[in-house]
């Protein structure tokens, strides 16, 4: 459902009409400024261009400790999505090339080359970053490579890479910084030795023998195609996988990736990393439930505890924009809007947004249209689907089966649920024990679907027109109508019969 | 329940429990009656009760082993005539119900009877292809259709992502050959599974299953002639049809003899070789497409139009993408001789066609033809006229009401063979379970043929639900619907160097019911996947509004859905750039 608000236009002024005291010749004067030339910033800075607004977008990418930088685009672009889904990919493919003979392809087991790999996914990144440069000159958007902090609430300073100042002003300013991977700095070696998402995806050679260490959707993709292309690799959680995702739909991911020879190290914290002789790191952990130390040798250690947001290089204190105490995120109310009125947020740099590149450049869209007065819908975070592409991919939208009893109590809760067989896995004989879907609704009829989980190749796909049944308010009895494509792994979905509390085996046999 | 024909658990304070009891007696039927409240483990029965009824208060009555509920559900019953009708039933048949065909559509409506307690049959019977192809139980789906068709279209996809694969890194110099025998061996054995799989599950539900050919001698009497030759006869208050369907011949010289069809297909025990496909039907582009994708030399001979029925531009740009794709097309020809040249496995044959817009014929040389022409419905030859079953005469398909009834009250049909209704295992799955609820439980549910989504297993899949863009223009008219579409270039396939702008989106809105979405079709990688959740979207009245509320999964194909700007009438460009 859109959330309707009234209307409050807010006609950006044209560039004439905008003279302020501070107007001089080394400044720059825009209706729109854009911190930030990620998913979201881009987005909306296009769309405030294609409605008439004079825009400019700054972009820069602080090289990452391991001195790790990359072009116009953000996280999604160059260190997220788009090189995480193709290395995936790579690994899925690698899956294929070991069903291939079971389906007649004579062929024998393949090694996997990382730099070839590297090339071709590094390749089409900078097609991307490109693509994007194209697309703001088309749309007539000044875009600086340049740093930015505020020097007041209307005005930012712009530092080059060669230092060259550019002071900007704006009637509007949004701040799409993002966030970038945190380091565990308290940990000896962390930061000398380690890498993070923002390396991996533009190394040149392979990463070897790997540590990651993490439990967060970053760490478990990332350790998932490691495997997948061929390296022995370990991640290490402190405590679970997949917070805040639905818990019994994250063991099932961790245990299809253990079952695919990803090592798992529970409960256990790293205390230092140093290099070895040979050039190996070698990392010690503790494992406060035996309270014994234990230490490996790893050609690669990779951070995936969590990311912060980038906004202490802003000087955010200048412009008046309040951020979380605890989470560094900046404040923002239902419109993304700051503490300081003309000054927004949006993407993960804003508090209490999924951090997801959709949700980004759909908040970018909605509000570039709120501030030229075209339309007063907001965004809405509610059921907001997402995918995470382990090597069985794991897509969901709406609750947990968790949230779901917090929020409404057992005893109103019904949960159907299937273990399934996708056709392509018999003829090439893969274990399908963990392909697992749960459909979570209210228990009263007509029993509109809270939750949908589903554990199985190409999650994301499957879950993208459920997450559209679930807006349009789908009860169970709705889904159950829709008639099944057959043979697809989504038909099952239409065919969830078994409930959680009928304690009937939920195995589907036969056809 | 079983050995009563009203069973009412009852207790003996309840004034529900007597009112159903005074309903029986001026009835003037005996009942069984048993006061939970009187006998020690009443409470036990009341638990196991509420298990398999899912109702914990009493009366709680059984009706000839149909569960009635409780009171008022029971005078509901009693008002609108069911009671009487479930009381009437007695045991001069042998069988409650006779299901002639093993199929999807057959198999779920006989377990589900037998589910709800009845006495079932079914007469599974495979009549050998002209080439002497025969199969277990299961039907067309499980044997010569979805299912061995979904594998080899995936042992072809295989093919692609091996080429894909070296661009991703995986480092492999030699040419990979496709081994015919070694993916039949594995398909045949899953199907095995799958046959002995449903043999179990009838019998598990105490289903009589009868390997003999059906056919009708009297009314409520069916002759069961098995392979020997051997016969039986059986009566059942109520039948089923569910004979579904069989591919057609052309009717030329040396069809029958020397051509195969999908019946044969996937069973076949050597590699067809350089293989004329005839026909423009999806069986068609699907067996050509994967025969094509492991490295076969492929004609696909089409008479007129490809895919009809199917949207024409989604149906084209299949059609091209498999052009695209090595299949060759012979387009506006019709075969008129099929000879063989030699014998062998497989042989060489010739093939004589002639153009349908003039004089002129072609000949070529083939290991294999594969007809894939359409199919016929197998209604001619089960004894129907016996009875009075209509069917109708050109199509041989049977015309039902919307419960799925034919012309002859106890005779019901499911499947291929109804007329007007889709040939699909999911449909026929849910109507044959949907008609053993309402013959058998006092269910009122119909199957719903509407929105019905579908896909067609082509090199490049498309999946659609709704209307295609000439069904809608010609119910809503043309004005008044807003068509959005794109093409789209799926990540997976940028790094693989794969075609950019072949892959392609489309909805089709009606402009006057709040853009609610009427057609949905998506050509491209795992469409399938991708149409079943919009489906259930559709089911729920999905709107333009709605898709553009949506998040996108990023980065998939689906999200495509929840971005479509560009409208076919503005004639915008829509080659994709960027992301």
């Amino acid at each position: 459902m859109r959330h309707l608000v009234r209307s409050v236009p807010q006609t950006c002024p044209g560039p004439s009409s905008h003279l302020s005291p501070l107007s001089s010749a080394g400044r720059q004067n825009y209706d729109l400024l854009v911190i930030g030339g990620g998913s979201g910033g881009l987005a909306c800075a296009k769309e405030a261009a294609q409605l008439g607004k004079k825009v400019a977008v700054v972009d820069y990418v602080e090289p990452s400790p391991r001195g790790t930088r990359w072009g116009l685009g953000g996280t999604c672009v160059n260190v997220g999505c788009i090189p995480k889904k193709l290395m995936h990919q790579a690994a899925l493919l690698g899956g294929m090339v070991r069903d291939a003979p079971h389906y007649g392809w004579a062929l024998q087991p393949v090694p996997h080359d990382w730099t070839t790999m590297a090339e071709a996914v590094q390749n089409h990144v900078k097609s991307l970053n490109w693509g994007h440069r194209v697309q703001l000159q088309d749309r007539k958007v000044t875009y600086f490579n340049i740093k930015a902090s505020f020097v007041d609430a209307h005005m930012v300073c712009g530092v080059s890479k060669g230092g060259k100042e550019t002071l900007l002003s704006a009637e509007h300013i949004v701040i799409a910084t993002g966030g970038r991977p945190r380091y565990p700095t308290h940990i000896e070696g962390a930061l000398e030795y380690g890498i993070t998402s923002d390396d991996l995806f533009w190394l040149k050679e392979s990463p070897g023998k790997t540590l990651v260490v993490g439990a967060s959707y970053v760490a478990l993709e990332c350790a998932g195609f490691l495997t997948g292309l061929g390296l022995d690799t370990t991640v290490m959680i402190r405590s679970i996988p997949l917070r805040g995702f639905d818990q019994q739909m994250s063991s099932l991911v961790t245990e299809y990736m253990a079952s695919q020879g990803t090592r798992f190290l529970r409960g256990c914290t790293p205390s230092r990393v140093q290099r070895l002789p040979d050039g190996q790191l070698q990392v010690t952990w503790e494992d406060p439930s035996s309270g014994k130390e234990d230490t490996g040798t790893f050609n690669t250690v990779l951070w995936a505890i969590g990311r912060i947001p980038e906004t202490r290089s802003l000087n955010l204190e200048k412009a008046g924009v309040h951020t979380s105490p605890t989470s560094q995120k900046i404040l923002v109310d239902a419109q993304e809007t700051t503490s300081v009125p003309h000054i927004y947020a949006i993407g993960d740099v804003a508090e209490g947004r999924p951090e997801l590149t959709p949700t980004a450049i759909m908040a970018g869209k909605l509000l570039a249209q709120r501030l030229c007065g075209q339309s007063s819908d907001v965004m809405d975070y509610e059921n907001v689907p997402t995918t995470v592409f382990t090597p069985l991919e794991y897509g969901c939208v709406g609750l947990s089966e968790e949230e779901a009893v917090a929020r409404h109590g057992e005893e109103h809760v019904e949960v159907y649920h299937a273990y399934y067989k996708p056709l392509e896995f018999t003829v090439a004989e893969r274990d399908a024990s963990q392909c697992y879907i749960k459909m979570v609704c209210l228990r009263k009829p007509p029993q509109l679907v809270l939750g949908l989980h589903f554990l199985g190749p190409n999650a994301g796909e499957v879950t993208q027109g459920f997450a559209l049944g679930i807006k349009c308010g789908a009860s169970y009895a709705q889904v159950m109508r829709t008639v099944g494509i057959h043979p697809t792994c989504a038909e099952e979905v239409a065919k969830l019969r078994i409930s959680k509390r009928s304690g009937l085996d939920p195995t589907v046999t036969g056809c | 329940i079983k050995g009563n024909r009203v069973m009412i658990f009852s207790k003996s304070y309840c004034p529900h429990s007597a009112r159903v009891k005074d309903l029986f007696s001026s009835l003037g039927v005996e009942c069984n009656i048993l006061e939970l409240d009187q006998v020690d483990d009443g409470a036990n029965v009341q638990e196991v009760l509420s298990e398999i009824t899912n109702q914990r208060t009493v009366p709680n009555i059984f009706v000839n082993k149909v569960h009635m509920g409780g009171c008022d559900r029971t005078f509901q019953a009693h008002q609108s005539g069911l009671l009487q009708k479930l009381l009437q039933e007695d045991s001069a048949y042998e069988y409650d119900l006779i299901v002639i065909g093993g199929g999807s559509g057959g198999l779920a409506c006989a377990q589900e009877a037998a589910i709800l307690g009845k006495k079932v049959m079914v007469l599974d019977f495979v009549v050998p292809t002209p080439q002497g192809t025969s199969w277990g139980l299961g039907g067309t789906c499980v044997n010569v259709g979805c299912v061995p068709k979904k594998l080899m279209h995936q042992a072809a996809l295989l093919g692609q992502e091996l080429k894909d694969a070296r661009k991703f890194g995986w480092e492999y110099s030699h040419q990979v050959k496709h081994n015919w025998e070694t993916m039949i061996e594995a398909i045949q054995n899953h199907i095995g599974s799958l046959n002995w799989g449903y043999r179990l599950s009838l019998r598990e539900k105490a289903v009589t299953y009868v390997n003999s050919y059906g056919e009708f001698v009297e009314h409520h009497k069916i002759k069961a002639t098995n392979r020997k030759g051997q016969e039986t006869y059986y009566t059942a208050r109520k039948f089923v049809l569910a004979t579904g369907q069989r591919p057609r011949y052309l009717g030329i010289p040396g069809d029958k003899e020397y051509c195969i069809t999908s019946d044969d297909l996937f069973s076949l025990p050597y590699c067809p070789g350089k293989t004329l496909v005839v026909g423009a039907s999806y069986v068609a582009l699907e067996c050509g497409g994967f025969l094509a994708g492991i490295g076969l030399d492929v004609t696909i001979m089409v008479r007129s139009i490809l895919l009809r029925g199917f949207d024409q531009e989604m149906a084209e740009k299949v059609g091209s993408y498999m052009e695209q794709h090595g299949v060759k097309f012979l387009r506006k020809f019709v075969p008129v001789m099929v000879q063989q040249l030699e014998k062998g496995s497989p042989g060489k044959l010739k093939v004589v066609a002639k153009s349908t817009e003039g004089p002129e014929t072609i000949e070529e040389i083939y290991n294999t033809v594969l007809l894939a022409i359409g199919r016929a419905s197998c209604t001619r030859k089960i004894g129907l006229e016996k009875i009075g079953v209509k069917v109708n005469e050109k199509s041989g398909k049977i015309p039902v009401n919307d419960v799925e009834q034919t012309n002859v009250p106890y005779v019901y049909a499911v499947g291929d063979i109804l007329e007007g209704k889709l040939e699909l295992t999911p449909i026929a799955i849910q109507a044959g379970k949907l008609l053993a609820r309402r013959l058998f439980a006092g269910s009122l549910e119909k199957c719903d043929y509407v929105n019905v989504p579908t896909t067609v297993f082509t090199p490049l899949e498309y999946g659609w639900c709704g209307l295609s863009e000439e069904k809608a223009i010609e119910v809503h008219r043309k004005e008044n619907l807003e068509v959005y579409h794109t093409f789209f270039w799926p990540l997976e396939w940028t790094v693989a160097g794969r075609d950019n702008n072949t892959c392609y989106a489309k909805i089709i809105c009606n402009k006057f019911d709040n853009d609610r979405v009427i057609g949905f079709h998506i050509l491209g990688p795992n469409a399938g996947e991708i149409t079943q959740g919009f489906a259930a979207a559709m089911k729920c009245g999905l709107t333009k509004q709605q898709l553009d509320d949506t998040i996108g999964i990023h980065p998939t194909c689906g999200e495509v859905f929840t971005t479509l700007e560009i409208t076919k009438s503005s004639g915008l460009d829509i080659t994709q750039k960027g992301c």
